[in-house]
């Protein structure tokens, strides 16, 4: 203990960093090396963002750091100052040696931030200069992460920086390989995926997301039970019933959908969504023992509930284009609006019987 | 298993005359649009495409032409009705930020 506080400077620091597990003298001066290895601390902390939980400020000072002994000819790569991001990258080289250069996101995800251009060739040219990246290495080359690539660009860095860039793997995972091959990816290591457990990953923040207006949307139908021949009177019996409902299409439409989303029949998103709501609202229908009428209500409900679920998880997927989302809302919206409305109509009448 | 979005209906268009066949396209792309034929790049699949602009950024040649946006309705619905999206915050910005435009082109555009 005695001898790491010798060898260990103390520098101020704005956040704990557990991670850091020592310093490495480099041309350029004092670079914190990181830990390769998750502990819980790292875990917790992915798990929380996926639920929204503290999403916005899961930060990482930007800046150079090392893995391992790097030296002159150690790759150097980049990635965003989203903290999971890094935290994916430096798990991805245990046991290697290399420098990684965290550039300035404002605490959003490599892609994300690549859209917007936060990581874009600006920044990607100005971190290079801060952290002085021709005397820490003497190849002058640049790996960045592929979904950086909407951000940058790659021959404006070259010119401006003269760095090489070169993109790696879509997923940090591959980066053993990818350094292994002579900075090569294969054709599978440069493909988005949305597998099963991707699709469903995304799931807990639009849920968290979406709390609010689900409950709104239940204090609305609610109030709206208590609407009959005998004038108004609050429908407290049919609550419990009201609010399973709401609360199973929440679900449906927004857990179900992802995950059946590559066995749902047809491409639009709100057809997919509106194929999980008939199916919500024969189940409800069936349980829930409507009459016809209320059953019809219901079911139309469903389906346009669903449905706009269906295509608000758009956003969620990294395979919907821009001009396909726009297509979609064309046709889809003013549907999911007229069976919304029949379905209110349908069930308020329901209520005369 | 291979994700499918609706047909004929991405923006993305190539000048094969302006091509290089450098291979960057097929280097950035995430869905494989791109194939690499007699040096020159081809789009191979169309409709896997997903508008993110990376080749078109990346092109050294300007060959590649892509209206890049971002295929979320919660992003395009807020934009058009003048709100900023909800998934990165007021102090941050993503790419379903309103607008959706790529900083360095703003300032480009304004300058």
């Amino acid at each position: 203990m005695r001898q790491q506080q010798d060898t260990v400077p103390v520098r101020p620091e704005t956040k704990a960093r557990h991670w850091v597990v020592g310093y490495i003298e480099a041309p350029t001066g004092s670079v914190p090396r990181v830990a390769t290895r998750w502990t819980w601390r790292e875990r917790m902390g992915a798990a929380a963002v996926r639920w929204h939980v503290g999403r916005m400020r899961y930060t990482v000072e930007p800046g150079l750091y090392a893995v391992g002994q790097p030296d002159r000819d150690s790759p150097l790569m980049a990635t965003a100052n989203y903290k999971l991001s890094f935290d994916h990258l430096r798990r991805a080289l245990h046991g290697l040696a290399a420098w990684i250069m965290v550039v300035d996101t404002r605490g959003i995800n490599v892609w994300c931030a690549a859209g917007k251009g936060t990581f874009g060739t600006r920044e990607v040219v100005r971190r290079l200069a801060a952290v002085e990246a021709r005397r820490l290495v003497g190849h002058a080359t640049l790996i960045l992460p592929q979904l950086a690539a909407p951000g940058v660009a790659a021959h404006n860095v070259q010119q401006q920086s003269g760095f090489k860039v070169v993109y790696g793997p879509v997923r940090a995972a591959d980066l053993p390989a990818f350094l292994r091959a002579g900075l090569h990816a294969s054709g599978a290591m440069r493909k988005v995926t949305f597998t099963l457990r991707e699709r469903l990953a995304v799931v807990p923040v639009e849920l968290v997301q979406r709390v609010v207006p689900a409950v709104l949307v239940m204090l609305a139908f609610f109030l709206g039970a208590g609407v009959g021949p005998h004038g108004y009177r609050l429908a407290v019996a049919q609550w419990p019933g009201i609010a399973a409902a709401v609360g199973v299409n929440f679900l449906a439409g927004m857990a179900l959908t992802p995950a059946l989303l590559p066995w749902l029949p047809g491409r639009a998103f709100a057809l997919k969504g509106a194929e999980i709501g008939a199916a919500t609202g024969s189940v409800l229908w069936a349980v829930g023992r409507y009459g016809v009428a209320e059953g019809v209500g219901v079911a139309l409900l469903s389906v346009a509930a669903c449905s706009f679920l269906g295509l608000m998880f758009t956003g969620c997927t990294p395979y919907t284009s821009a001009s396909g989302v726009r297509r979609e809302l064309r046709w889809a919206l003013p549907l999911q609006i007229a069976g919304a409305g029949a379905g209110l109509v349908v069930w308020s009448l329901a209520r005369w019987r | 298993m291979k994700m499918a979005y609706l047909r004929d209906v991405v923006s993305l268009q190539l000048d094969a005359e302006k091509c290089i066949g450098c291979g960057r396209c097929l280097e950035v792309c995430p869905h494989g649009v791109f194939v690499l034929e007699l040096g020159r790049s081809r789009i191979a699949d169309r409709d896997a495409c997903m508008e993110c602009g990376a080749c078109a950024r990346n092109c050294p040649a300007d060959a590649l032409r892509v209206k890049n946006g971002v295929g979320c309705a919660v992003g395009i619905l807020n934009s058009a009705l003048g709100r900023k999206a909800a998934c990165c915050g007021a102090a941050q910005a993503c790419c379903c930020d309103g607008g959706k435009e790529h900083i360095e082109d703003k300032e480009a555009r304004k300058a």
